[in-house]
């Protein structure tokens, strides 16, 4: 009885539905999750403090200066977390030109193929027309999420150049000298610090489509997209899986 | 003492005198001359033994021949020089600059003048120091054209023969506010223009004039061009921002802010941040030498350092706000305005967006629910 019962299941269910059988693979390895949440941590802080350090809120104290050193201590905050954070994104660098799998490398974020520039397309029809995307292949970030994240990549090292170039006044180390110099060619250091200003807008704008996006193709596309970034795997149809060794890749 | 309508030419026939010597015909006392060595040693940062070094030069040098030219400017860097704090500075350094100033003005013209500088040029070639007021106008070489010459013809021809060149303010080391967009005429810095020399970069709308003399004594006693940095400026006055030597300081880390000129904070003394202080991005010695031979600079007078000494301070504006305001969108747009509309737009995209997807659900995800295992159903179906 309980035989014939799963059999009709199976058969009846086959006969209406195509069963997609999913392959679980791991993608991102713990660096580079860690990598991911030590960022999220670091952009809050340095949004927070960075907004405040622009625009300190009106306080009157009615004792001298020397009693208070909340302004301080907020730059403070703000040139800790900048540190954590460039080195942080130093690390990824680092890690996704020796160190990462296939899909954590620099070469899975720059659309250097034909294959790669028609997933773009696909996606692009897929996020803006929500058309259905039959040809989503990749197995780790899309091609789209792959490249803007190569753009947000040059805009976070702007950002750190153009931080540094603003701290380089007030430290004499080699690394900031070092990090610091190129802002040097704006010949000014109130447009570095327009700059540094306008890339935290920049970068909050990545982060609120970036977050909306990871929903949306978590969604629709069932693959386990948001767990990723917290468990490192991804479930990928078996179909594109099979194809993917096949080619021998 | 010859004349240029562009300037003073350095007295060149009285070689033979040293500064020291010069001071002593003058009624300088041996003290006085001491005391000039002492003040100008602390101000390009010298050890006590300095004192020494620098007096001995001036005892020993000749004054080395001095051509002053000037182009777009508006004479307020000799006006600083001529008036730091020590009389000494004006009268000697430059000889005789600030009592012939006048006639500076009124001077020879046409080919006497002409042939003034042609003179020094020639047979000083290689010794002579140059300094630069005021930009070169490029966008007609009939502006500031004098016998037949073009600003920049003039230019190249003195800084050839130049054994050190010094931009003197904003004017020559940025292009000051006569190179504020749209530059009608073309303002150049001198640096843009003579390549093949290092250009000591002495900016500042004007710079402090002890500062001016700093540079010059340190040229005199060294015989070689101060310490400079990336931009060329002597690192002893501009490696500090204003901001690092405020006096205000205290306030900024305490987060005290002045809000309005006539608040309590404005009175109780305050920084002057949110007033569109621009000491924190500005190098300058003002917190340090202050202005009128000490005796305050702008920010201990209640306003904010509009960062004279910046390259394009004037197009960074508005001065009395702290955030630059956003080329394109107009004066009253910053970066936070600018960013705050783009994130609304955002917003309001993926709002619609999600609803989009919403609406479209069992389109989109029709492949997903058909090709999933929905066991409830199927248990249904079963039953
Ligand atoms: C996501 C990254 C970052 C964001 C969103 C951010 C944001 C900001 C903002 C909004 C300001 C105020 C600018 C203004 O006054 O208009 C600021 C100032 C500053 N930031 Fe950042 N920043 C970031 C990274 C960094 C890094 C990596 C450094 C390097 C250590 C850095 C160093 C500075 C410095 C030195 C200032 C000027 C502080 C002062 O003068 O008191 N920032 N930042
Ligand atoms: C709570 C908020 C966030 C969530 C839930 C989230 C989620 C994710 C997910 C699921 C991925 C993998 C996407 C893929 O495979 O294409 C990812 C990747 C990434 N996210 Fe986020 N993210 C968040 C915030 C941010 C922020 C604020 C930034 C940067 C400003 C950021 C930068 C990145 C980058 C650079 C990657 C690529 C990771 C790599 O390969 O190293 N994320 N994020
Ligand atoms: S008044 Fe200006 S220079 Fe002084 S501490 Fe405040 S911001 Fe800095
Ligand atoms: S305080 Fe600022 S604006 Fe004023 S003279 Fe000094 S550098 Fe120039």
């Amino acid at each position: 009885m309980k035989d014939q019962k799963t059999d009709m299941i199976s058969s009846a269910a086959r006969s209406k539905m195509n069963f997609r059988t999913m392959q679980r693979i791991y993608v991102f390895q713990i660096p580079t999750r860690a990598f991911h949440w030590i960022n999220v941590l670091c952009v809050t802080s340095l949004s927070i403090t960075g907004y405040l350090i622009a625009d300190p809120p009106a306080i009157l104290h009615s004792t001298e200066a020397y009693t208070l050193n909340w302004f301080g201590f907020n730059r403070y905050i703000h040139f800790v977390s900048g540190w954590v954070f460039t080195v942080n994104w130093a690390f990824r660098i680092i890690w996704g030109f020796f160190l990462g799998n296939r899909w954590e490398k620099w070469k899975n974020f720059i659309p250097t193929t034909k294959a790669r520039w028609k997933e773009i397309k696909n996606v692009l029809l897929q996020d803006i027309l929500l058309a259905e995307n039959k040809q989503h292949v990749s197995i780790g970030h899309n091609a789209l999420a792959g490249f803007t994240y190569f753009l947000l990549t040059s805009i976070i090292i702007l950002l750190i150049f153009t931080g540094f170039g603003l701290y380089i006044g007030i430290s004499d180390g080699w690394v900031v000298a070092l990090l610091g110099w190129p802002s040097s060619w704006f010949g000014n250091e109130m447009f570095v610090r327009f700059l540094h200003h306008l890339l935290m807008w920049v970068i909050l704008l990545f982060a609120m489509i970036h977050i909306y996006l990871v929903f949306f193709h978590d969604s629709v596309e069932g693959r386990g997209e948001i767990s990723s970034i917290i468990s490192g795997w991804k479930f990928i149809e078996e179909k594109i899986w099979r194809n993917y060794i096949g080619k021998g890749k | 003492m010859k004349y240029h309508p562009f300037g003073i030419v350095g007295d060149l026939n009285d070689k033979s005198q040293s500064i020291y010597e010069e001071m002593k015909q003058r009624g300088y006392s041996r003290r006085d001359f001491m005391k000039f060595a002492a003040t100008m040693a602390a101000f390009i940062g010298l050890e006590s033994s300095g004192i020494a070094q620098v007096a001995r030069a001036m005892e020993t040098k000749q004054r080395p021949p001095v051509i002053w030219m000037h182009f777009q400017e508006c004479t307020c860097c000799s006006e600083s020089f001529i008036r730091s704090s020590h009389p000494i500075v004006a009268d000697i350094l430059l000889d005789n600059i600030s009592l012939n100033y006048t006639e500076t003005l009124q001077a020879a013209s046409g080919y006497q003048a002409e042939k003034s500088l042609h003179d020094t040029i020639k047979n000083s070639f290689g010794e002579y120091i140059l300094l630069i007021e005021g930009s070169v106008p490029m966008a007609n070489p009939g502006y500031c054209m004098i016998g037949g010459k073009s600003a920049e013809e003039i230019l190249n021809e003195v800084a050839e023969g130049a054994k050190a060149i010094i931009a003197w303010g904003s004017c020559a080391s940025n292009g000051c506010v006569q190179s504020a967009k749209p530059n009608p005429t073309k303002a150049t810095p001198i640096h843009k223009i003579i390549k093949n020399k290092r250009i000591v970069r002495v900016p500042g709308c004007p710079p402090i004039g002890e500062v001016m003399a700093g540079v010059i004594v340190h040229l005199l006693t060294f015989e070689r061009l101060p310490e400079l940095d990336n931009q060329g400026r002597p690192k002893t006055f501009y490696s500090r921002r204003v901001h690092d030597t405020c006096y205000r300081r205290p306030n900024y880390d305490a987060g005290l802010f002045v809000e309005s000129w006539d608040d309590e904070g404005a009175r109780r003394g305050f920084c002057l941040y949110k007033m569109g202080c621009r000491g924190p991005v500005t190098y300058n010695a003002c917190g340090i030498t202050k202005w009128n031979n000490g005796t305050s600079f702008p920010i201990q007078s209640g306003h904010g350092c509009i960062g004279c000494s910046e390259a394009n301070f004037w197009d960074s504006g508005p001065l009395y706000k702290h955030m630059s305001s956003f080329p394109g969108f107009g004066i009253e747009s910053n970066a936070d305005k600018v960013g705050l509309y783009a994130a609304g737009a955002a917003t309001a995209g993926i709002v619609a967006h999600a609803i989009a997807t919403n609406i479209r659900k069992n389109k989109i995800l029709d492949s997903n629910v058909q090709n999933a295992r929905d066991v409830e159903s199927e248990d249904l179906d079963i039953q």
